[in-house]
């Protein structure tokens, strides 16, 4: 039943509601969205440079 | 049976490099590490290897076959006044918080463990002519070679060592789901990381057996080294090897909570032998090697279920238990209900949608979306380098190049109780005697152990003070003898010694 509402649903008033006010939820997935890039920024400024290298020369003895 | 207190404490090994000396001896740096720490900020008292016996095999003898870790007693290792010991271990700088009396604490010692690694990093750094030494507090170097993040928990004497082993592992083989700290690649042989590119644990490669005494070869699911390191006729203490270094709180807080609670249950008989596992070695490799969580882990009756069934059933059944037995063994009632709450909380997350809603309570999820949001920016895959080179910085413990520092990881201790712990000890373990008389009577301290203190104090013979208990030697009991002794030789005195 509950499926079957939802398809019934006119598809252009949905759209009017994203454009009119942005329900909580897709606010909430444009903070997480920002969020994440304001996070890959300060990642992209911490990377250590020449990653192959990087990587390469990271080598351990083993330990218990 | 009544389960004990579950006193518990976590000891790891952190990589270590030299930037700019590329063939720099591990074993040199990392003495040089903990050697500068110790100028920096106390004097040192060396470790006493007496009762050291990694070799004693807890199902009841020595293993001869098989290789018991050196006890390498020339390097570099100290006791700190915060109760912990700070040293060399197989070419790693490693520190093993004090004592604690719950799992919430041992967050916070944890804690203080990166902040004196820190500290070490900085007196060591100044002391080179060039270079630069940096830890990394993970489990693996991407080419095959581990290192352990250790936990530690007391455990009743008389509790049968079988029914522990065939226990716990349902439990060891499935918390990585919420504890493991996320690998990029595949270390397993025979394994390319082109099947597997991302999986849950740093450490599920290199488990080889289900019980025995190794820990740097062939390594145990339950590691049955017997070194109590207290009173042997009444308790064990289990050394667990089989968990990764966490960077987020909440996965320490629910790796050692989760364990606790189940331990506690081992111990009152409470949890039952239906759970146990056809072929652990297999299923820890298979839950990690899935971040889909599909993996099926296969029971001694055949029953299949996935890990995450199985969390979900040792959860039920610890609910159960907390309502038929309580969880004081935890520590104050509000531990235990804590742990069972965040523990729903991170499986329920793991099953929702879109599980990053837990990303700030487990590492491989917080590290998995780094690298997926860097995937999609930079167009770039699995195989990338810079794939596995965020994976070592999620574990980079400078603020100024932390990954994880940047995940927005929850935070369950604050920073005051981390900079105290930094120096001093708990209050409500043996630790606390330990750290304190190192701190007030450090020149008068010939060696320390986890269980007892040399003193040196002009008699003809050395006075050592034994402490068999981890619950004696707390603030209650000590703290005031302590503060109204001025020398060791006053406080030897009332303690009668």
């Amino acid at each position: 039943m509950t499926e079957r509402t939802q398809k019934q649903k006119p598809a252009p008033q949905h759209t009017d509601e994203v454009t009119d006010a942005p329900p909580a939820a897709a606010k909430q997935g444009e903070k997480i969205k920002a969020d994440l890039d304001d996070l890959l920024d300060e990642i992209d400024s911490v990377l250590e440079d020449n990653a192959e290298e990087f990587v390469k020369s990271y080598v351990q003895k083993g330990g218990q | 049976m009544v389960a004990i207190p579950k006193v518990c404490g976590i000891e790891t090994e952190y990589g270590i490099v030299v930037r700019g000396v590329p063939d720099a001896n591990p074993i040199v740096s990392s003495s040089l590490l903990v050697n500068a720490f110790l100028g920096q900020y106390i004097d040192r008292v060396a470790w006493d290897f007496v009762d050291e016996t990694p070799g004693v095999d807890a199902r009841g003898h020595r293993a001869y076959d098989a290789m018991p870790p050196d006890v390498e007693s020339h390097l570099a290792n100290a006791v700190l006044t915060n109760g912990a010991r700070f040293y060399v271990d197989h070419a790693h700088p490693e520190i093993s918080t004090p004592e604690c009396r719950d799992v919430m604490e041992a967050v916070v010692f944890d804690r203080a463990g990166e902040e004196i690694m820190r500290r070490a990093m900085a007196a060591a750094n100044a002391a080179l002519p060039h270079g630069e030494v940096v830890v990394y507090k993970n489990n693996s170097d991407g080419k095959g070679n581990s290192y352990g993040c250790h936990e530690n928990y007391l455990l009743a004497r008389d509790l049968p060592f079988g029914r522990l082993v065939s226990q716990i592992t349902p439990h060891f083989v499935t918390r990585q789901l919420f504890c493991g700290a996320g690998k990029v690649g595949c270390e397993s042989p025979g394994v390319s990381s082109k099947r597997v590119p991302y999986q849950l644990s740093q450490r599920a490669d290199f488990f080889e057996e289900e019980v025995g005494l190794e820990t740097t070869v062939k390594r145990p699911i339950v590691n049955t080294r017997d070194e109590p390191h207290c009173d042997s006729q009444k308790y064990r203490r289990l050394h667990v090897i089989v968990g990764d270094a966490n960077m987020a709180e909440v996965s320490t807080f629910l790796k050692l909570g989760t364990t606790s609670i189940i331990l506690a249950m081992i111990e009152d008989d409470a949890l039952g032998n239906d759970l146990a596992l056809a072929d652990p070695v297999s299923d820890i490799r298979s839950v990690s090697f899935d971040p889909t969580l599909r993996a099926l882990v296969v029971l001694h009756d055949r029953r299949k279920m996935t890990g995450m069934e199985m969390q979900w059933e040792l959860l039920r059944r610890a609910r159960a238990y907390h309502e038929s037995h309580g969880l004081e063994s935890l520590g104050d009632e509000s531990i235990g209900k804590l742990v069972l709450e965040r523990w729903e909380e991170a499986l329920a997350g793991l099953e929702s949608t879109d599980r990053s809603v837990v990303s700030h309570m487990i590492d491989w999820v917080a590290k998995e979306r780094v690298l997926l949001a860097f995937q999609e920016r930079h167009d770039c895959r699995w195989d990338d380098a810079r794939m596995r080179v965020l994976d070592l910085q999620y574990h980079d413990v400078r603020p100024d190049r932390s990954v994880s520092a940047r995940a927005g990881l929850e935070r369950l201790s604050i920073d005051s109780d981390v900079e105290r712990a930094v120096t001093f000890p708990p209050l409500t373990t043996r630790a606390y005697f330990r750290g304190r008389c190192l701190e007030k009577y450090r020149d008068d301290i010939v060696t320390a152990n986890w269980d007892s203190l040399v003193f040196d104090t002009g008699h003809h013979t050395l006075r050592r003070v034994p402490m068999m208990e981890p619950l004696r030697g707390t603030e209650a009991h000590v703290g005031r003898l302590i503060d109204e002794s001025d020398t060791a030789n006053e406080l030897l005195r009332k303690l009668g010694a």
